[in-house]
């Protein structure tokens, strides 16, 4: 093993630390807006992702269907209708369901978590319980190789500069345009906003919305990763709450940095450990952080 | 890790229970004064412990998981033990009686499989089950059956260590399957190295164990790597870097469910492709491709004693007959062929018992029931209750089928508590 080698390996290790943190803050991201500045307890988050998932796969099977020149480049359109979907669904649940719920937050829990399993036997029941994979264009597979021995992965990248762009989306939306106006006034002071003429209404109903709809951009770049089950949602929800909890409930910022910490840690740990072993570690560290801080890193005021 | 009972005996009744049995005989014998039907014995005869078997009809139960977690891998066993029942029926039944099938699901949780196999043999008084998946639901429901004295028949490959006088085991256990590929691999393929990767749950962790005995004392090769995943786990880009540090000659994976996926994708991200790198998993078949797709697991090999593609007769009118029920796009895999075998087994067990009555059909099994029929190819009943069985390394295609390399000469025997591997 020559220095070449390990000097490649640590490349690579790195990369993989950072892949996994797009994977967790592409996560929690939409859970940060409807957990984070909502307060809801959205159980569901997983599924919307799954919807997105499941977008893709009928996008790819469309492609196929169409023309083989067609599987090369579908794959962007099926993201934005990954997130169309998962909107329309989120706008629909928030004026069925959980608009009802904003005074008893405790049971958007049960609710949600109601809907999740719902959406898991809809899938099972209408798509099948077999998981599926999507044809993926041929430039997102494998592996870009700059040096001998050096392989990134292409979905790795891909992951992470999705992740960028939807992550510079949200904080740009959030901080300088009207809906993200209307969204800080709602959640620093309800009625007060509702005085100066904001539709506290819609504004909520927006928000539920656009954070389904960034999970269904999740799941969409997640099928490069993983498969898509009915239950893959499930997969993704604890890691999601973990990522915001961590960083704050209210605080986008937050999230951002507790995925980068969480990726690291478990991406080192990983390396000189067995995968399980590295798992424990990191949720232990995150426990003993919590119980120092329970507000999480970054801590603002969430709306009661 | 054995079981409390001698799994080789057979319990007999309390002689208070036999004479009520006695009691109740003489009643059904009253009823059954009026002119019977069928054609084979009459049901008092067949049928002395009152299980659920009638002039015309014999009831048996099915219990998998068709809703839940399980419902992606347990849909073929259902499928194949039904193909196989319906298939047994159009032939005449079994003793003149045509098989009844009362389906009840597991729904993924085995609390639920408990109880679900109690209401099956106590309420239903099924005369066989077919049914259970993961290792898991078998524990859970083993208890039931040897205190309610029921015959289950349990499709999948699994770790061993297990014979119970009430399971007859249709799938692999673990030394079928992982001895013969690891002997493939050192001789076929000159490995000397090798990287042991699973889920984090029994049976990865006790196919393993076994795969390093073999690997440390017998083929005298080297183990550079052991690690376990968490059960769902997505993220295995470390993991590829520690490939990439150990240079193994071989990667030996049990990694299952949405992890399986993952980590096939991960591998084809790293560059570690099958025209590089020898991996052997135990845990890809026909359903798990359709998730993984070909081009992730071209070149990779796969341990099993059954694939779809295998050339034979059995096989070809086994998986034309599965395709002209099931849509011609469906997929058999082999614990989907090994749930055929169930009701098959079963029927020539109770053909040579003469007897629906649980005792004499385990005992009938016991003396070498074997099935020529057998989709897999020619296989007999151990003793011991697992089947003798070939083992077949194939390797995966870009069009997500397998083609077969590599065929054990002869039927392999079971060995579920293997000497030298605890």
């Amino acid at each position: 093993m020559s220095f070449n080698d390990l000097l490649n390996i640590g490349l690579m290790q790195g990369f993989a630390g950072l892949s996994l943190f797009a994977v967790l803050l592409l996560m929690g991201l939409g859970l940060a807006i409807i957990f984070g500045q909502m307060g809801v307890i959205n159980m569901a988050h997983g599924e919307f992702m799954t919807i997105g998932a499941y977008t893709i796969y009928l996008g790819s099977t469309l492609a196929n269907s169409i023309s083989p020149g067609a599987v090369a480049a579908y794959f962007p359109f099926a993201i934005v209708a990954a997130f169309l979907f998962a909107f329309a669904a989120g706008w629909f649940i928030e004026w069925a369901l959980i608009r009802h719920l904003y005074k008893r937050p405790l049971d958007t829990l049960l609710a949600t978590w109601g809907i999740s399993l719902a959406m898991q036997q809809s899938f099972r029941t209408f798509i099948g319980p077999k998981e599926v994979s999507p044809t993926l264009p041929d430039w997102l597979l494998g592996s870009w190789a700059p040096a001998e021995g050096l392989d990134i992965p292409i979905n790795g990248m891909f992951v992470l500069g999705l992740t960028a762009v939807v992550t510079g989306g949200i904080l740009l939306a959030m901080h300088r345009s009207r809906w993200g106006l209307r969204v800080r006034a709602t959640v620093s002071n309800r009625v007060m906003a509702n005085a100066t003429g904001i539709d506290t209404k819609k504004t909520d109903r927006l928000t539920f919305a656009i954070g389904c709809g960034i999970a269904g951009i999740a799941g969409a770049a997640f099928t490069t990763i993983g498969s898509t089950g009915p239950t893959s949602g499930s997969l993704y929800i604890v890691d999601a709450f973990l990522v915001v909890t961590f960083g704050g409930a209210a605080s986008l910022l937050g999230t951002v940095v507790s995925a980068f910490g969480i990726a690291q840690t478990q991406s080192i740990t990983e390396f000189f450990m067995a995968g399980s072993m590295a798992k424990m570690l990191t949720l232990s560290l995150i426990v003993v952080i919590l119980m120092v801080r329970p507000q999480g890193l970054f801590a603002s005021k969430v709306r009661r | 890790m054995k079981h409390l009972t001698d799994p080789n005996a057979v319990s007999l009744e309390t002689p208070e229970a036999s004479r009520r049995r006695v009691l109740q005989m003489l009643g059904a014998a009253g009823l059954a004064g009026l002119p019977t039907w069928s054609f084979g014995q009459p049901t008092a005869q067949v049928n002395t412990t009152k299980l659920a078997v009638t002039d015309t009809e014999v009831t048996v139960g099915q219990l998998h998981s068709s809703t839940g977690t399980m419902a992606i891998s347990e849909t073929g066993s259902i499928q194949a033990e039904q193909l196989a029942i319906d298939e047994i029926n159009a032939m005449g039944g079994i003793l003149g009686r045509k098989i009844k099938v009362i389906k009840e699901d597991g729904a993924s949780d085995w609390p639920t499989f408990a109880e679900k196999s109690k209401k099956l043999l106590i309420n239903d008084r099924c005369a066989a089950v077919f049914g259970c998946w993961t290792s898991a639901s078998r524990k859970a429901v083993l208890p039931v059956f040897e205190k309610e004295n029921g015959l289950l028949y349990y499709p999948t490959f699994y770790e061993g260590l297990e014979q119970s006088k009430n399971v007859i085991y249709t799938g692999q256990e673990a030394t079928q399957q992982i001895l013969y590929s690891l002997d493939w691999a050192q001789k076929e393929k000159k490995a000397k190295s090798f990287f042991l990767i699973g889920s984090d749950y029994i049976w990865p962790r006790t196919s393993m164990k076994i795969a390093r005995k073999h690997i440390e004392n017998f083929q005298k090769g080297k183990v550079v790597g052991e690690e376990y995943y968490p059960l769902g786990s997505t993220n295995f880009g470390s993991l590829m870097n520690k490939i990439k540090l150990q240079k193994p000659d071989c990667i030996f994976a049990a990694v299952v469910g949405g992890s399986n996926v993952a980590f096939y994708k991960a591998l084809k991200a790293a560059g570690i492709t099958g025209d590089k790198q020898l991996l052997v998993t135990l845990s890809v078949t026909e359903d798990e491709m359709t998730g993984v797709g070909g081009e992730n697991f071209q070149g990779f090999y796969s341990s099993m004693k059954y694939f779809q593609s295998l050339d034979n007769e059995n096989n070809k009118k086994f998986v034309a007959a599965f395709k002209a029920k099931y849509g011609k796009d469906s997929v058999i895999g082999d614990v989907t062929q090994a749930g055929y075998l169930g009701p098959w087994l079963w029927k020539a067990a109770v053909e040579k018992a003469k007897s629906f009555d649980v005792d004499k059909v385990v005992a009938a099994s016991r003396t070498g029931i074997e099935l020529k029929t057998a989709p897999e190819g020619y296989v007999r009943l151990d003793p011991n209750h697992h089947l003798w069985s070939k083992s077949r390394i194939a390797m995966g295609m870009p069009d997500a089928t397998f083609k077969v390399v590599a065929e054990s000469p002869d039927l392999i025997k079971p060995d579920p508590f293997p000497k030298g591997y605890q």
